[in-house]
């Protein structure tokens, strides 16, 4: 059997640098073809700029428009507050502001861990509760794919793997860290190639949505 | 060491009172060893009666790919305390950095009590030493190399302990590239009882606290996966570590110098690997109690852990990735774009073609076809 020590290093080393090439290939093939496909040339005379109603966009679109809070509650708060707690979690903890900066060369400050584990803990509270509802509201349940549920548990691993290590629930230690960043690597692989692009897509489809109302002179 | 071979039969117990410590300190140190071993404080008399009536038994020392690092730990250390003492009372009959004798002579003392002890001695290794693939001139001492020393002492042995990191998992010897095609004791020796002591170098009470252990129950103390006393790396540094509360409050020193620093707080982002590392510099500490790593300022190296040297760089957080990541990023995200620009403009010129390729018909040119 392999040792935990063995496990972290290769974890921390070739399956890392293995996970975040899959990552970095897959996600710039997704985006740059999208903008390489370009958008059918528009004749009309444009009747405003297109960048500052694109970002407006992109911007008004974190507010849940009325009509959606009416009628599904659930979805917009409890989806608000995971999303929130996993961005918190992902971006502010000190040991992954330290991996960024080693990754990408750029740091910010970051929260202490306290908060930062407070925020995980509501994070998985909103994703099993998502899970629940989406389980037992008859319309989600019968909209899901399986796709739907492995995503789910991408996205749910390194939230609890993490919580999991960083109150040493499993030992030892070298085996939590490793089960956690290999639930992120995980998370980094099928990341470009489903519904997890939507990380970057997002803002793109976004912003080509403001940029066309912008183009048109309606209102973004 | 020849003067410690004789006299064979008198027990600890007298060697100590020669030694002129005292009744009082030895219960002292029975008691201690009780606790560190986590056991109730009623086995302390237990201990000292198991000690007392010890014979000294015989330890054959063998040192192969290591630094000396770990006997100067242990003779230097702690001397003059009863732990040092206990040391000088089991008959540690071989030991080439310690022992008088040279050449031939100190060979023979090696084979005169494997002779007389056999099936009874303790040997206890530091240093790592060069495998079965390995070419055996990488190390050897009086012409035979390391691994036919090692099997050939360890034959008649009662247990073998492994001293260091180097002799427990490889160590510095076994790092990348491994020139000397280093591995460590467990690999070779796999039908004796074996103790991992691991530490570069080890806590001295511990090496001291594993041999009291083996004579007081005459059996190995509980183990971990790594066959460490569990008594001593139960715990990691992390959970032990008197800075742990900064950790907690997310305060932490930035560089050596700065505010944090100064103030005392956790060491984890000048790569403090405390975290993962097992072992009880946090509480035992080092120089007879007077301080450790983390408390003088340093973080911890994770030096009682397999391959720690090829950890990643001492200084950087535990998270950080081990290899190039900027480097691999950059290059994957080229490939990535050229990629997508390449599927773009493939999909791009299809789109074209089908344009061009396009021909219109009539409602009339249909209707002729059907």
């Amino acid at each position: 059997m392999i040792n935990p020590m063995e496990l972290l290093l290769f974890v921390k080393g070739p399956l890392f640098q293995a996970a975040l090439a899959i990552f970095a290939v897959g996600i710039l093939i997704r985006l740059v073809e999208i903008f390489a496909l370009g958008r059918a040339h528009n004749y009309a005379e444009p009747r405003g700029g297109e960048l500052v109603p694109g970002l407006r966009t992109v911007y008004k679109r974190f507010n849940p428009d009325p009509g959606t809070f009416k009628s599904a509650p659930f979805d917009v708060v409890v989806g608000i507050i995971w999303h929130i707690g996993f961005i918190v979690a992902l971006l502010l903890f000190i040991p992954h502001v330290e991996l960024i900066k080693a990754t990408f060369g750029i740091a910010w400050p970051a929260l202490p861990n306290p908060v930062v584990d407070g925020v995980t803990a509501i994070t998985l509270v909103g994703l099993v509760a998502a899970l629940i509802h989406r389980i037992t509201h008859p319309v989600k349940k019968f909209l899901s794919t399986p796709g739907d549920y492995l995503i789910w548990g991408v996205t749910f691993l390194p939230v609890l793997t993490g919580y999991l290590a960083y109150h040493r629930l499993i030992n030892p230690y070298p085996l939590a860290l490793s089960i956690h960043i290999l639930s992120a690597e995980l998370f980094l692989i099928v990341l470009p190639f489903s519904k997890l692009t939507h990380i970057f897509t997002a803002f793109v489809a976004r912003w080509y949505n403001g940029a066309t109302f912008g183009r048109k002179g309606v209102q973004s | 060491m020849a003067a410690y071979r004789t006299p064979r039969s008198t027990t600890l117990g007298e060697r100590l009172r020669e030694h002129g410590v005292s009744r009082r300190g030895f219960l002292k140190f029975c008691a201690a060893t009780a606790s560190m071993m986590a056991l109730p404080p009623s086995m302390a008399p237990a201990i000292a009666a198991a000690l007392e009536q010890a014979r000294r038994p015989s330890v054959i020392w063998l040192s192969f790919q290591e630094c000396t690092g770990c006997t100067e730990s242990l003779t230097r250390s702690f001397s003059p305390t009863v732990e040092n003492l206990i040391l000088d009372v089991i008959s540690l009959d071989y030991h080439h950095t310690l022992q008088a004798a040279a050449g031939e002579a100190a060979e023979n003392a090696r084979m005169e009590a494997m002779q007389a002890n056999a099936g009874k001695y303790m040997v206890v290794v530091d240093g790592s030493l060069p495998g079965p693939d390995a070419n055996p001139g990488n190390s050897t001492i009086a012409g035979v190399s390391n691994l036919e020393m090692l099997k050939e002492t360890v034959a008649g042995a009662a247990a073998v302990v492994a001293v260091g990191t180097c002799a427990s998992f490889g160590g510095l010897p076994k790092a990348e590239p491994n020139p000397s095609g280093a591995v460590p004791v467990s690999d070779i020796i796999q039908d004796k009882p074996l103790i991992n002591v691991s530490g570069c170098p080890p806590v001295p009470m511990v090496i001291t606290g594993v041999l009291a252990q083996f004579l007081t129950f005459g059996e190995l103390p509980e183990l971990d996966e790594y066959n460490r006393p569990r008594a001593f790396f139960g715990q990691s540094i992390h959970d032990r570590c008197y800075r742990r509360p900064f950790y907690d409050k997310g305060l932490f020193a930035e560089s050596f110098d700065d505010e944090g620093a100064k103030k005392g707080w956790c060491l984890y982002r000048l790569g403090c690997k405390g975290p993962m590392t097992y072992n009880a510099c946090a509480t035992m500490k080092w120089n007879g109690g007077t301080s450790w790593p983390i408390e003088s300022g340093h973080p911890c190296l994770g030096c009682s852990e397999p391959d720690f040297w090829d950890a990643g760089g001492f200084y950087k957080p535990l998270s950080v990735p081990l290899g190039n990541s900027s480097e691999v990023l950059l290059t994957a995200g080229a490939v990535g774009a050229a990629i997508g620009a390449g599927a773009g403009l493939l999909s791009r010129h299809k789109s074209k073609a089908a344009k061009a390729k396009h021909q219109s018909v009539t409602v009339e040119e249909l209707e002729q076809k059907l």
